[in-house]
C-alpha cells in the first residue's frame, strides 16, 4: 500500500521517537530527519534507521522536498523557530505538524476535534503540549454533558523525561496549555500546572484534572462520558490509565489519570513524550487516510 | 538578658517573615485583607525588614490544588506595601505554578523581593523567572524547596545555577522539616565555598523536629546571612522557625537582627496566636512529615483526606514520603488515600 511521506525536524527526544511511531503505521513513512548539528546523536540514529539527514536545518531540506514526494512535516524544535519552518514547507504544499508550544495553527486533540481539521483542510495545526494532549479529552468528557464554568489540571512529569527547551521555557508550556483547556476543552475558565519530578526509579506520568461544573454534577452520564473518552484515547496510547475517580464533591469533578509510555525512545515512565509523538501520529494519520482516499489535495499555502 | 560570648557575636542578619505566605497553609489560605494589614504593620513597626505576602503556594497559587485565598494576590499585596514605613514586601514565585505575568503584576502592587523556588534538583527551571525578576530591580532569591533531598554537592551545584541566572541570594529550604543541623551546616557550607562572595545564602526552616531554631543557628555558623521564619510560628506543618524565639536566640548570641524583640513577642501572643484556626506545634502529623521527610504542606490536606476515606494521616504521609511526592503534588495525596482506601477494602473502585 502507499504510504504518505513524512519529514521529521528537530532530532531531539520527540523527534527520534517520533521515528519509531511513524515507522509502525500504515499509512505514513518517516524519509527524512532535520537537525542542525551535524553531531548529533538524533541524527545518527536516524541514519542508521534509514532516513536521510541534513543538518542544515529546514533549509537543508527544501530542495528535496519536491523529488522526495514529501506531504506532512513533524516540527520539534521550538516556538521561536516554528513559525518560519511552516511558512517554508507550507509554501511548497507540506502540511505541518507543530509539536512546539508555537500554536500559530489551530489546536489539535486527537479524539475531540482531530476530524473537524481534516475536514477544513488545515495546512498546521498544533499539538499544545504534553499536559494538554493527557487532561484536554477528560475536560471535553465532563462539558460535552454539561457546562463547566473552570477546569484545572496537574501534571506531574519525571524529571528525566524533560528535555531543556520545556525547563527554559515553562511559562510557554504553561500559557499554551492553559488556553487549550478553553478553546478545545470547553472550559469557560482554564489553569494549568506542571511539576517536575526527580524521584528515582522515575515516576510515570500522572495527570489530575479537576472539573467545576455550573449546576449539580450529572455522576452517571459524566462517569460514563469520561471512561467513553480514556477508551478512545487507549486507541493510540494503550498506557493511558484511569487511576482513581471520577470522584465528586458538590460540583467538583475530579479524576486521576497515569500515561505510561511504549517505551520506544525514553523508557515507560516518559507516557509524556509518547503521548505528544501518538497524538501528531495520529494527526497525521488522518491526513494521510483523506489524501490516499483522495478525498483531500494538500495545496502550496501562498504568502501574502 | 545578658549575652553568652559567642563566635557570633557582631554577625548581621537579615529576618524573612512568613507568617503571610507560609501562614495561609496553616489558615486554609483564609487570611484576611485586614488582618494581613495588621500583621504586617505590627511586623514592620517590629522592624522586620522583609515580609512575604501571598498565597501560601505564591504568584498562582489559586487554585483547586491549591486552595483558594480570601483575595487575590495583587489585593494582598498592594494593601500590605501602600502601608509600610521600612519593610519590604517579598513574594514567592514556583515555576510551574506562577508566570512571569504574575510577577509583573506582583511588583505593579509593591512587591520588592521574590523567593524564586524549585525542587533541589530543577533549578534550570527558574532561568527566565529569575532574569525577569532582575530586570524589574527585584531582590531576588533562589529557593531550593525540600533541600534533604540533594546532597551538598548538588546543592552546591543547583545554586550556582540559579546564581548564573541572576539570583542575589541561594537558599537551602527545609521544607519537610526534616534536616539536622549537621545537614545544614554541610549545604550551607559547599554553597559558600562555590558561590561568588556577595552572593548571600539563606536558610528557610520548618519545625516539625524542633530544630528550626538550631537549625538556623547553623546555617549561620556556616556562612548564611539570611533567615526565614515566623513569629509564633505560624506556617505549614509545625511551623516555620518561630522568629520571636530566633531573635531572642540571635540577641543573646551577640547575632544582629534590628529587630525591636519584646515588639515581635507581642505581636506572636497578642495578634499571631488569636488569629491560629489550631495551635501550629509539633502534634503527631507534622513529627510525621519531619520524620519522613515530606513537604510540610500536606499536612492539612492529608488529615482531610483522612477523614473522607478513612485511612489514617500518618500512613498516607508516609506512603508519600516513601513514593517521593514533592512540594506541587497535593493532588496525589487525594489519590494515594483513594488507591490505600481501595487496598483497605474502604473504597470500590469506579472502571
Amino acid at each position: 500500500m502507499k504510504k504518505i511521506k513524512c519529514a521529521l525536524i528537530g532530532s531531539g527526544n520527540i523527534g527520534t521517537d517520533l521515528i519509531y511511531k511513524i515507522k509502525r503505521s500504515p499509512v505514513l513513512e518517516p524519509v527524512w530527519m532535520v537537525g542542525i548539528d551535524p553531531e548529533s546523536e538524533g541524527l545518527a540514529r536516524a541514519r542508521e534507521m534509514g532516513l536521510k539527514t541534513t543538518a542544515d536545518g529546514v533549509d537543508g531540506l527544501l530542495p528535496h522536498v519536491e523529488a522526495d514526494e514529501i506531504q506532512i512535516a513533524f516540527d520539534a524544535t521550538s516556538a521561536y523557530v516554528h513559525a518560519e519552518n511552516s511558512r517554508k514547507l507550507n509554501e511548497l504544499g507540506v502540511m505541518m505538524i507543530d509539536l512546539t508550544p508555537a500554536a500559530i495553527g489551530p489546536l489539535c486533540v486527537p479524539p475531540v476535534n482531530l476530524r473537524q481539521h481534516a475536514d477544513k483542510l488545515e495546512m498546521n495545526v498544533n499539538m499544545i503540549s504534553c499536559a494538554g494532549q493527557a487532561t484536554i479529552p477528560v475536560v471535553h468528557a465532563v462539558s460535552r454533558i454539561q457546562g463547566v464554568e473552570y477546569a484545572e489540571i496537574v501534571a506531574s512529569l519525571a524529571s528525566k523525561s524533560v528535555g531543556p527547551g520545556t525547563r527554559a521555557n515553562l511559562d510557554e508550556f504553561t500559557y499554551t496549555t492553559s488556553n487549550a483547556i478553553c478553546k478545545v476543552g470547553g472550559a469557560r475558565r482554564g489553569k494549568a500546572l506542571c511539576i517536575i519530578n526527580p524521584a528515582e526509579p522515575p515516576m510515570i506520568m500522572r495527570n489530575t484534572i479537576y472539573c467545576l461544573t455550573d449546576d449539580e454534577p450529572d455522576h452517571v452520564r459524566i462517569t460514563e462520558s469520561i471512561l467513553q473518552m480514556i477508551g478512545e484515547v487507549q486507541k493510540y496510547v494503550p498506557g493511558y490509565r484511569l487511576v482513581n475517580g471520577p470522584i465528586y464533591d458538590g460540583n467538583k469533578v475530579s479524576v486521576f489519570l497515569e500515561v505510561a509510555g511504549l517505551g520506544d525512545y525514553l523508557p515507560k515512565y516518559a507516557g509524556n513524550l509518547d503521548i505528544m509523538t501518538a497524538a501528531a501520529t495520529r494527526t497525521a494519520e488522518m491526513f494521510a487516510e483523506e489524501i490516499l482516499a483522495g478525498k483531500i489535495q494538500l495545496k502550496a499555502v501562498e504568502t501574502v | 538578658m545578658s549575652q553568652t560570648s559567642s563566635s557570633l557575636k557582631g554577625r548581621k542578619v537579615i529576618l524573612h517573615d512568613m507568617c503571610l505566605r507560609d501562614g495561609m497553609h496553616a489558615k486554609r489560605e483564609q487570611i484576611s485583607v485586614e488582618q494581613m494589614v495588621k500583621v504586617a504593620t505590627a511586623l514592620d513597626d517590629a522592624g522586620i525588614p522583609y515580609i512575604q505576602v501571598t498565597h501560601g503556594a505564591g504568584l498562582g497559587g489559586n487554585s483547586l490544588q491549591h486552595g483558594f485565598a480570601m483575595a487575590p494576590n495583587e489585593e494582598y499585596i498592594s494593601a500590605v506595601a501602600s502601608k509600610m514605613k521600612q519593610a519590604k514586601v517579598s513574594v514567592l514565585l514556583i515555576p510551574g505554578l506562577g508566570t512571569m505575568k504574575e510577577l509583573q503584576a506582583a511588583y505593579d502592587a509593591g512587591a520588592r523581593s521574590v523567593h524564586v523556588a524549585t525542587h533541589c534538583t530543577e533549578a534550570d527551571t527558574s532561568p527566565q523567572h529569575i532574569a525577569f525578576a532582575r530586570k524589574l530591580g527585584m531582590d531576588t532569591t533562589g529557593f531550593l524547596m525540600m533541600s534533604h533531598l540533594n546532597d551538598a554537592a548538588g546543592i552546591a551545584q543547583q545554586g550556582k545555577l540559579m546564581e548564573s541566572y541572576g539570583a542575589h541570594t541561594i537558599y537551602v529550604t527545609d521544607s519537610a522539616g526534616y534536616m539536622l543541623p549537621e545537614d545544614v551546616k554541610a549545604r550551607v557550607a559547599a554553597l559558600r565555598e562555590v558561590l561568588k562572595p556577595e552572593t548571600e545564602i539563606g536558610f528557610h526552616g520548618h519545625h516539625n523536629l524542633g530544630m528550626g531554631v538550631a537549625n538556623s543557628i547553623a546555617a549561620i555558623e556556616a556562612g548564611a546571612s539570611r533567615i526565614d521564619g515566623s513569629v509564633a510560628g505560624l506556617g505549614a506543618g509545625a511551623g516555620n522557625t518561630p522568629l520571636e524565639v530566633f531573635a531572642a536566640v540571635c540577641e543573646r548570641m551577640g547575632i544582629e537582627t534590628g529587630v525591636d524583640l519584646f515588639k515581635i513577642m507581642d505581636v506572636a501572643e497578642d495578634v499571631i496566636v488569636p488569629m491560629m484556626d489550631h495551635i501550629v506545634r509539633v502534634d503527631r502529623e507534622s513529627l510525621t512529615l519531619g520524620f519522613a521527610g515530606v513537604y510540610s504542606t500536606f499536612l492539612l490536606h492529608s488529615k482531610r483526606a483522612a477523614e473522607r476515606f478513612g485511612v489514617p494521616a500518618r500512613d498516607i504521609l508516609v506512603e508519600l514520603g516513601r513514593k517521593k511526592m514533592i512540594g506541587g503534588q497535593e493532588d496525589m495525596i487525594q489519590d494515594t488515600a483513594m488507591t490505600m482506601a481501595k487496598e483497605r477494602g474502604l473504597l470500590k473502585q469506579v472502571a
